[in-house]
């Protein structure tokens, strides 16, 4: 109709300018509908960055010097310093000019040392962080194998015998997660105290384990739930024994479900704050807790609590990071059938 | 290799009969299908057979040896399942290792027999791949290597061709049937699809309701079906069954047609308490004519190729099928005449093709009368 080329046509007549290779409905090739999409992603970059500004502002912090980390304006452009890591990893004196003369004479210096006397000060020894940091370690890493591997073999009783009662079961499992920690810390804590469980990591890995439970059952289960039962009865038929079973054709196949179940178990366990610090005090506490008790002496040493806050989170985000598949379907377990 | 016996064989889930007590025989060698509609307890069934389902009452004897409580393990049966069951973390040739690795066997051997076994099943460019890089028939074949690999006392199989798409299904009926002719062993087919059972079959066990409808060889079975189930069951579409009125020798069936009833036929007719009675004939026991005792009028036609098949109507009450309404009959005819709807029709009946049946027990009436 149009017999001039350069007037305007509208999309309906002329479609999209280069040829639709993906799947995609109609009305989402629309110039509009291109826009619209260029839009939402413009705005989905700004809230993620809006979201990470107090993330970033953390590790921006954990490198600055003390007088920087607390200067009003607060400082954006900044010279980079260890300040933080090393008032968080270790005990110093500060030195008399005369002392301080003599101990740099010292051939024995470490990176760390110098760092140290370049402030005027001697490292005495290390602080109480890198203990906390290994209880952290410790706890979460053996309470989530612990919750995992009871968790797993009591889903698969769940999935795959008849129990008397297993709604009820499983609904009284769960309720086990439904009260706050708050509501129970004090209990737990007068019953701990009672049986020589305070400030003990056998009893934070009880408890987180205990309170990890109930999630990895019911998790686990689903995972299980959707492995066919075929093929256990195959292996079955093939001369195995349950165990066997077990061992050979379940546990292979729900390792997706296993290591879903391990970062979540992994993450509570790491970053839970209640409990520690209610339940630990010095042989037996954990980072979450120790990490703001930096608020310390004279002043606050917010470089180092940001120090100490960043080393924190990397655990984490790694963790995260190397198992986001799984934990994607952790999510999304039994609503997007595979 | 193995001949399998239930006795008594019963299941119940709850209060519900899952299968009814049962007694069946299956020789030594031979290839059963157990055949009826989903949940008749024809899987049920093979999962007594196979200890993956225990008995309510009732005694499962291989071989002559008491299994009913022996573990799936220990009967030394092959199961095939609908859905392959193949496990998925596992090569093709672990696969078929696996019932092997069970027992302890060299892994020398345990190779060779492997080898064999993909051979039969020309499989062997397959043996490195995992089944999720499988087509259905190539994981259909690699169960039956995996099933074939231990030789086992019988195979039992569960719908093994029910996945696969209609293409694989008639190759893969050919090769399942092949190789029990080759191995000549004992095998237990289960399948609701009646074309499979009829094809592959050395018996066929038609089951329904929790119950055995008839065992017989699949021409026994299309041919002489017991009851009505049967009759209606077997066959695609099933046999035609028309109630009518019997009187002196000659059935009266809905709009008017008459159809003569064989002497041979007329006593067991006359036996009967009431004078209803259900005359059956198969779609292709018809011949069209002009002077053809019944008649009626064409309401579809579909043209299947090699033969065309008329439904027609044999009353006209305006409604359709169902209770009360036009009784439809099939007929089969030949391709090339083209039958307009609403032509009428007439057409007679092989008299060595009839079947007389009982509306009250749905029993098959015989030619020998029995009072």
């Amino acid at each position: 109709m149009a017999t001039n080329t350069i007037a305007r046509r509208s999309f309906a007549e002329t479609g999209p300018r280069t040829p639709v290779v993906d799947s995609v409905r109609v009305d989402q090739v629309t110039p509009g509908a291109r826009r619209g999409t260029a839009v939402r992603l413009i705005l989905a970059i700004l809230i993620a960055f809006l979201m990470l500004i107090p993330v970033i502002w953390m590790a921006m912090t954990a490198f600055k010097s003390r007088p920087d980390a607390t200067a009003s304006p607060p400082k954006v452009i900044f010279t980079p310093s260890l300040d933080g890591f090393i008032g968080l990893f270790t005990n110093r004196t500060q030195l008399s000019a005369g002392a301080l003369a003599a101990e740099l004479k010292r051939p024995d210096l470490s990176f760390w040392d110098r760092q140290a006397l370049a402030r005027g000060m001697r490292i005495i020894g290390p602080s109480k962080f890198v203990q906390q940091i290994q209880n952290s370690l410790i706890i979460a890493l053996i309470s989530t194998l612990l919750a995992v591997t009871l968790g797993l073999l009591s889903a698969y009783a769940f999935s795959r015998y008849d129990i008397p009662g297993k709604g009820d079961w499983l609904f009284f499992i769960l309720s086990t997660r439904m009260l706050p920690p708050v509501v129970v810390t004090i209990p737990i804590f007068l019953m701990y105290r009672a049986v020589g469980l305070y400030d003990t990591h056998i009893g934070m890995i009880l408890l987180y384990t205990v309170f990890n439970l109930s999630f990895s059952v019911w998790l686990l289960k689903g995972f299980i739930d959707e492995i066919p039962i075929e093929y256990e009865e195959a292996a079955l038929v093939d001369g195995y024994s349950r165990l066997q079973t077990f061992r050979k054709i379940v546990l292979p196949q729900c390792v997706t479900g296993i290591a879903a179940t391990a970062v979540f178990c992994l993450i509570f366990a790491w970053n839970e704050y209640a409990f520690a610090l209610m339940l630990t005090s010095e042989r037996a506490r954990t980072a979450p807790p120790a990490i703001p008790a930096n608020l310390g002496v004279g002043g606050i040493e917010w470089h180092v609590i940001a120090a100490g806050s960043l080393l924190f989170l990397i655990p984490v985000v790694i963790v995260t990071f190397a198992l986001r598949r799984y934990l994607l379907r952790g999510v999304t377990f039994g609503a997007i059938r595979q | 290799m193995a001949e399998i016996e239930l006795r008594q064989v019963a299941k119940k889930f709850g209060n519900l009969w899952a299968v009814k007590p049962m007694d069946l025989t299956i020789h030594d060698g031979e290839f059963v299908a157990l055949l009826g509609p989903s949940g008749c307890g024809k899987t049920t069934t093979l999962r007594m057979i196979s200890g993956l389902e225990a008995v309510t009452a009732g005694r499962v004897y291989i071989n002559g040896e008491d299994v009913t409580w022996l573990s799936a393990s220990q009967r030394n049966i092959a199961f095939v399942f609908q859905f392959f069951a193949l496990y998925p973390q596992m090569t093709v040739r672990q696969n078929i290792a696996f019932p092997l690795e069970s027992q302890g066997m060299k892994r020398a051997l345990i190779n060779q027999r492997v080898d064999e076994v993909v051979k039969i099943l020309r499989i062997e460019h397959l043996l490195q791949r995992k089944p999720g890089a499988l087509s259905g028939g190539d994981k259909q074949r690699v169960a039956l290597a995996r099933a074939l690999v231990r030789k086992p006392a019988c195979f039992l199989m569960d719908e093994p061709l029910g996945a696969l798409d209609a293409e694989f299904r008639e190759a893969m009926r050919a090769e399942i049937k092949r190789l029990h002719l080759a191995q000549h062993a004992t095998t237990v087919y289960v399948t609701h699809d009646q074309v499979e059972a009829m094809a592959m079959g050395d018996r066929i066990v038609v089951m329904s309701a929790a119950e055995i409808q008839q065992i017989g060889t699949p021409a026994e079975v299309y041919h002489t079906p017991t009851n009505l189930f049967v009759a209606n069951f077997i066959g695609s579409p099933g046999m035609n069954l028309v109630p009518g009125k019997y009187a002196d020798g000659r059935v009266h069936l809905p709009g008017g047609s008459v159809c003569t009833v064989p002497p041979a036929w007329q006593p067991a007719l006359a036996a009967l308490p009431s004078d209803d009675v259900i005359l059956g004939f198969r779609p292709e026991a018809t011949q069209v004519s002009d002077t053809g005792a019944l008649r009626g009028t064409v309401y579809a036609s579909d043209l299947h190729g090699s033969y065309t098949m008329l439904h027609i109507s044999l009353e006209r009450t305006g409604r359709i099928n169902g209770n009360g309404g036009d009784k439809i009959v099939h007929i089969r005819t030949r391709r090339d005449v083209a039958y307009p709807l609403g032509t009428e029709i007439r057409f007679d009946l092989d008299p060595e093709m009839m079947r007389f049946f009982d509306p009250k027990s749905e029993k098959a009436l015989s030619k020998e009368a029995r009072g």
